[in-house]
């Protein structure tokens, strides 16, 4: 009892173009810039003023066509100058192709929201206001989204505690929710398997380059 | 007299309230019994898996994925087994690709039957749900022979599966399949043209195509808008290449339309376990790579070297190269992704999740405005929502 509702498809979307990328550059040409990933993905990285005409070309352009904001996060860097960085993933149906937008932040800096052409990113931008206390200016209603109401401090960022800093318990007295500050019998076991021995490979490399990336950065404000 | 303003009724609706398919605060407000804007307050389920993952290994962390959405655990589960291949770049045997794929799709018709039958219970009808459980049960005990638990089965693991199956599985999962149509028949014949059901499912919270992509939806509610969007014909992976179905595609973008939509895809998902089953050949379902899957237990008792890697695995776990990768699979309510950035360590550096239901529930404002109050349990019934994974 099939509805008439109700059709079938058999097609499969369009196939991975391979001239995709070539295309993609040379549209984000003076705003965002290739970046090589392990994984195969397509990932530009883009200054933050450079952020909204990049995700608008994105967006509007007919060739590329990318139509959905499928997830945007943030990730906490504390070695590094700037220190977070935005994730935008971005999908185009018609092209079948994702492309990835990263964008680096620094605390206190402020961010253009994308809302008003991708409604989708309303709560994700709440979300990264949330966990990583970055702001998003023309957003609609930049509230909290996950943590309880009336909570303090950005849960992602890597020097807030697994543990959080207070727990709530039923006060029998006062007959009602009591926030009081945590209280472990045990301090939660963190353990690191770097060998001694070995020395952390990547971890050297990426303090390396860290200090590299400082180098360069203050020869550019020097030579501006 | 001046003209006067009427402030808006404000309702609350929840935390705990049976239609609002788990603790969901919904803030309302209203002018009279027409919706005027729907704040969804979210995140009373929150139990920061994402910051609990950054301290766990990679295996440790594949239970967390269970418990996100819980009615079809072990298609979350995929997806982080895949997101952990991609980096390691192994190779999975094929018989665990078709394992993999036959519960991916008994967690589809898990999650469509919860989904579907309780839909029905919100909008007034009672019986599909009593039926649809006991379904259910017999696809819940599937997952418990196979991986022992019913639920949270932690069954996919980075290289294949846990344990092959047992003995005579597979044979009652096809005379499972054999039977089933029929329940899908008797379900049908309760709502499909059933006027109270359509009555209030028929043009009621309608969705564009445009606007489905603008609102980030997936799954069936992108497909109900008609969109032909399926991530297994899209962006195959393990062995659904090599699978045959089609895909299901409403017209009008309703709720009634997302309720055909899953309809049909049960039944597209019955052909693929029976494909998927008889493909199947004796074989090995882990990737043969000491340091990153387990060993066998026989082989513990016997050789050293496996009873260190075991030590070691189930300890320290394994390293994974400094990446990071963007994976999307098709649950059973649309897009799952998992942005994973790792550092090199044993345990990632950042572990995103998209979870389908939550812009599902971001949108619950946009296509309640104007609707009756009575509408938005029909809209949030028809979206299949689940906290666990909205909340995370």
């Amino acid at each position: 009892m099939t509805s008439a509702d109700i059709t079938h498809s058999e097609k499969n979307t369009p196939d991975v173009k391979q001239d995709f990328a070539p295309l993609l550059s040379a549209l984000l040409a003076d705003n965002a810039l290739y970046e090589p990933s392990a994984s195969g993905e397509l990932v530009y990285r883009c200054q933050l003023d450079k952020l909204f005409t990049t995700l608008t070309i994105l967006k509007s352009n007919v060739d590329l066509d990318f139509a959905q904001l499928s997830d945007l996060t943030a990730v906490d860097y504390p070695d590094r100058l700037q220190r977070f960085e935005l994730v935008y993933q971005l999908l185009s149906i018609s092209n079948n192709q994702r492309v990835r937008i990263l964008c680096a932040v620094d605390e206190g800096q402020i961010v253009p929201s994308v809302t008003g052409f991708f409604k989708s990113a309303e709560w994700s931008e709440r979300e990264v206001w949330d966990m990583y206390g970055l702001f998003f200016s023309d957003h609609p209603d930049l509230r909290r989204l996950l943590t309880d109401y009336g909570f303090e401090g950005h849960p992602l960022r890597k020097d807030f505690p697994l543990t959080g800093y207070v727990e709530v318990r039923y006060d029998d007295i006062e007959k009602r929710v009591a926030y009081q500050p945590v209280q472990l019998t045990q301090e939660y076991r963190d353990f690191d398997f770097l060998s001694p021995w070995e020395g952390d490979q990547e971890l050297v490399h990426s303090t390396l380059n860290a200090e590299e990336e400082k180098d360069t950065m203050l020869k550019q404000d020097g030579d501006a | 007299m001046g003209e006067m303003q009427i402030r808006p009724l404000t309702l609350n609706f929840g935390p705990q309230h049976p239609a609002a398919h788990g603790v969901l605060r919904l803030v309302l407000e209203m002018d009279g019994e027409v919706i005027q804007r729907a704040d969804p307050h979210v995140g009373l389920l929150h139990r920061g898996t994402e910051k609990l993952i950054e301290h766990k290994t990679y295996l440790q962390a594949l239970p967390y994925f269970d418990r996100l959405d819980y009615v079809s655990p072990m298609n979350q589960e995929h997806a982080w087994v895949l997101a952990i291949e991609k980096a390691l770049q192994i190779k999975v045997p094929r018989r665990a690709q078709l394992i993999r794929v036959m519960f991916c799709e008994i967690g589809r018709i898990l999650n469509h039957i919860l989904n579907l039958t309780t839909f029905a219970i919100d909008v007034g009808a009672m019986t599909p749900l009593l039926w649809g459980f006991e379904e259910r049960e017999h696809l819940l005990e599937f997952c418990e022979r196979a991986s022992g638990a019913r639920l949270h089965a932690a069954y996919f693991r980075p290289g294949g599966v846990h344990q092959d199956l047992p003995d005579g599985l597979a044979d009652d999962i096809v005379a499972w399949c054999e039977k089933f149509p029929n329940f899908i028949t008797d379900l049908e014949t309760l709502l499909t043209n059933n006027r109270i059901f359509k009555q209030r499912t028929v043009d009621i919270g309608v969705l564009t195509s445009e606007q489905a992509l603008d609102l980030g939806m997936s799954g069936p509610v992108i497909r109900a808008s008609g969109l032909a969007w399926d991530l297994r014909k899209s962006n195959p992976y393990d062995a659904y290449d090599e699978m045959e179905f089609d895909i299901p595609v409403g017209k009008t973008g309703d709720c009634y339309a997302r309720y055909l939509v899953r309809v049909e895809e049960m039944k597209q998902s019955l052909s693929i376990i029976k494909q998927a089953i008889s493909k199947m050949e004796p074989g090995s379902v882990l990737a043969d790579n000491n340091k990153i899957t387990p060993p066998r237990r026989g082989d513990m008792k016997m050789s050293m070297e496996a009873l260190i890697h075991h030590f070691k695995i189930y300890t320290e776990g394994f390293h994974v190269p400094a990446s990071e990768s963007y994976t999307a699979v098709e649950a059973p309510k649309g897009e799952f992704g998992v942005y994973l950035v790792a550092d090199g360590t044993n345990k990632p550096y950042k572990c995103k999740i998209r979870a389908p239901g939550y812009f599902f529930m971001a949108a619950v404002d946009e296509m309640s405005r104007g609707h009756m109050l009575a509408d938005s349990v029909a809209i949030i019934g028809s979206l299949d929502v689940v906290f666990g994974e909205i909340d995370r």
